[in-house]
């Protein structure tokens, strides 16, 4: 087979993998080498999904040795199967990365043979990548459950990102969906290297010289609406990861029914597209607005609200927050404001050090009135701050109209502030916010 | 300043010539209506008008005052500005200056000033122009030199030329900026801006036409076509960009 071919095959079973981020390494070209990387993420073309390419993103075989319900490449579906030679991987990789078609490779693969095995020819092309071609540019590789600790650690001193997938948002989904994988089989190698990054962090303070490990640090995924927990469940999952596993990102993907099976929504099912979206947009607020999980949702409230972004939904239910005065609040409270995004509410900063913020002034710091206007004073006074204490009405108004048809995209680095999409936030990658 | 005769100034088009117009309107205590770039030959029939020559001495005593009396942040402002493609951005430029002379360093942070917003909302323009392109560049093979062509609104050559140089180091390659007729060249590690009126491309090698092939093979196969979604795609990558993009071009 040729490799044009498998290109195509061993694409076509890695697109559903969400995560195609470049971002948390800086590192400059090397004199005879090729390559660099960029902090910020470097997006190189949009899909017509939407989505952002930054990275060849390919499975190194798709002749899985498991059979997982929810899985396309279960062994038991009928379906072309392929193996990229290492050899072949790489100089494809050179090829595409010489022409600036990618920012890197994203490596993820189904078990070939067994997860020793399928680490091994992983290894070997990231070898060739970094010691043969001295290629510089960005490496995510996917960890595979189950393979040896050496060989994961030594894709590790390779890799800027490594990955393990979640799969699904708990233990029992995962018994009933993926019967050869367990939560415990799933955390032990994210706990693994998490570990491997702490220490590879005391090394670096000992010995500057000493080898990298995940430089970028780790993310997962999981499948929304496969199963039957609710957003609030998923949340705090997330905020767990976050905080326990020290993860730089949760990717959500709405689940798409590719495959027959009892135990899963019906083939016709649309996937959830919005409630992915707000899966992101809590996400967010989990990792730059200072948010916990469970102020976003509650026992009350399991599920967001379709209606209202959750930024919005949280304001309309704390009255108590507002007004707030934008030439005197702190950047925590700033942050808080429906229509004031993390970029607006630093310009927010530095502008009221030299003038006394009014409505117009704050139009300039990319402030989006329409929604900040019926939260916030400036200089004592208000616009459109509605006279009343029932947040259904706040909640009328502001309520998410024309939402993108297919939703909206969870990777581009584009989307730090999903509330107050202005021209600002597209810059942000060169503020270097993430 | 009096309020005298309106009076135009032409200059090189250069930004050591744009800072002797503003050496010029600070000496001859006068604000330009206008500050035009033109060849020194074609302008001086017009009424009001004024060539100014570009003067070395005159400009480097403004640039060197740029970061004493307002930091060196409004020098880079300032630097940047000169490339966005603002609307008559040398006249802006200089009610920046003459606002910066007079508030000294906190200027920058004055971003709610309706001077210093349009030229800070000018300069994120181009950077987030600088920002796409990084990205949406393309390379094609000839021989052993990769070549690109780009069209963009601002003149980001400059700020993206560090980007390429670093990733590239052991390549030879060309950069070249349509709209502005600018090259950036990269030859044996050592990088050059040139002026050029168009390049001409010999045809492309089989290797290059296969590769340019699966590029476009795995754009169209990554596509999740259940969530097929035009808009925003073309939110994040305008239309513009495409006809220099191998996977796109086809699309246009």
């Amino acid at each position: 087979m040729d490799t044009m071919e498998k290109l195509r095959i061993l694409t076509d079973a890695a697109k559903y993998d969400v995560a195609c981020t470049s971002s948390g390494v800086d590192r400059g070209g090397v004199k005879g080498g090729i390559g660099s990387a960029a902090a910020c993420g470097i997006c190189h073309s949009f899909a017509g999904d939407g989505r952002c390419i930054s990275l060849l993103k390919v499975l190194m075989s798709n002749a899985c040795a498991y059979d997982c319900a929810y899985c396309l490449n279960r062994r038991t579906v009928e379906t072309r199967r392929a193996t990229f030679d290492p050899q072949e991987l790489a100089d494809l990789t050179i090829r595409f990365y010489r022409r600036n078609y990618i920012e890197g490779l994203f490596l993820s693969s189904a078990v070939v043979g067994t997860p020793d095995y399928t680490c091994e020819l992983m290894l070997r092309t990231l070898t060739l990548l970094r010691r043969t071609h001295r290629f510089g540019g960005y490496i995510h590789v996917k960890a595979i459950p189950g393979a040896d600790e050496a060989l994961i650690q030594a894709l590790g001193l390779l890799a800027d990102r490594m990955s393990v997938n979640i799969e699904l948002p708990s233990n029992e989904s995962l018994t009933r969906l993926a019967p050869q994988k367990t939560k415990a089989g799933i955390l032990a190698p994210m706990t693994r290297i998490r570990n491997g990054i702490r220490q590879n962090a005391r090394d670096l303070v000992q010995y500057r010289s000493a080898p990298k490990f995940v430089p970028g640090g780790q993310s997962t995924q999981m499948i929304v609406g496969a199963t039957p927990e609710s957003d609030r469940h998923i949340l705090q999952l997330s905020e767990g990861l976050y905080k326990k596993y020290s993860l730089k990102r949760v990717f959500y993907s709405a689940y798409i029914p590719l495959v027959e099976d009892s135990a899963l929504p019906a083939i016709t099912t649309a996937p959830p597209l919005l409630r992915e979206h707000r899966l992101y947009q809590a996400d967010w607020l989990l990792r730059f607005y200072g948010f916990s999980a469970d102020e976003i949702l509650d026992d009350a409230h399991p599920d967001f609200n379709p209606q209202l972004d959750p930024k919005c939904n949280w304001a309309v239910n704390h009255p108590e927050a507002f007004p707030v005065e934008v030439n005197r609040a702190p950047y925590e409270t700033l942050l808080r404001v429906p229509g004031i995004g993390v970029i607006s509410a630093k310009r927010i900063l530095r502008a009221r050090r030299t003038a006394k913020l009014d409505f117009e002034g704050l139009k300039r710091l990319g402030v989006v009135l329409k929604r900040a206007r019926y939260f916030i004073t400036c200089g004592g006074k208000s616009i459109g701050r509605i006279r009343t204490d029932n947040p259904a009405v706040l909640a009328g108004i502001l309520r998410d109209r024309g939402l993108p048809q297919g939703g909206v995209q969870p990777e581009m680095p584009e989307q730090l502030s999903l509330f107050s999409p202005t021209e600002e936030d597209a810059v942000k990658c060169l503020t270097g916010q993430l | 300043m009096s309020d005298g005769p309106t009076v135009i100034y032409y200059y090189d088009g250069t930004y050591m010539g744009f800072l002797s117009c503003v050496f010029e309107s600070f000496a001859a205590h006068e604000i330009p209506v206008a500050i035009c770039p033109a060849d020194a030959a074609d302008q001086t029939a017009l009424f009001g008008a004024k060539y100014i020559e570009t003067d070395r001495e005159r400009a480097e005593r403004v640039r060197v005052s740029i970061p004493k009396k307002m930091g060196l942040e409004a020098q880079e402002l300032l630097e940047r500005a000169f490339l966005t493609c603002l609307p008559e951005k040398e006249k802006h430029m200089l009610a920046f200056l003459r606002l910066g002379y007079r508030v000294g360093r906190p200027v920058c942070g004055m971003l709610t000033d309706p001077v210093v917003h349009r030229i800070d909302k000018a300069v994120r323009f181009l950077e987030r122009e600088a920002h796409l392109l990084l990205g949406f560049l393309r390379f094609s093979e000839y021989g052993d030199v990769l070549i690109a062509q780009i069209e963009p609104k601002n003149s980001v050559l400059p700020v993206i030329a560090p980007h390429f140089i670093a990733r590239f180091s052991g390549e030879d390659f060309m950069i070249f900026d349509r709209t502005h007729k600018l090259a950036l060249v990269y030859r044996d590690g050592e990088p050059a801006l040139l002026h050029a009126d168009a390049i001409e491309l010999p045809p492309e090698s089989p290797d290059e036409q296969r590769c340019r092939a699966m590029w476009r093979t795995f754009y169209e196969t990554v596509e999740i076509e259940g969530r097929r979604n035009p808009v925003c795609r073309r939110t994040h990558m305008p239309k513009r960009y495409w006809k220099n993009m191998t996977e796109l071009q086809h699309l246009t």
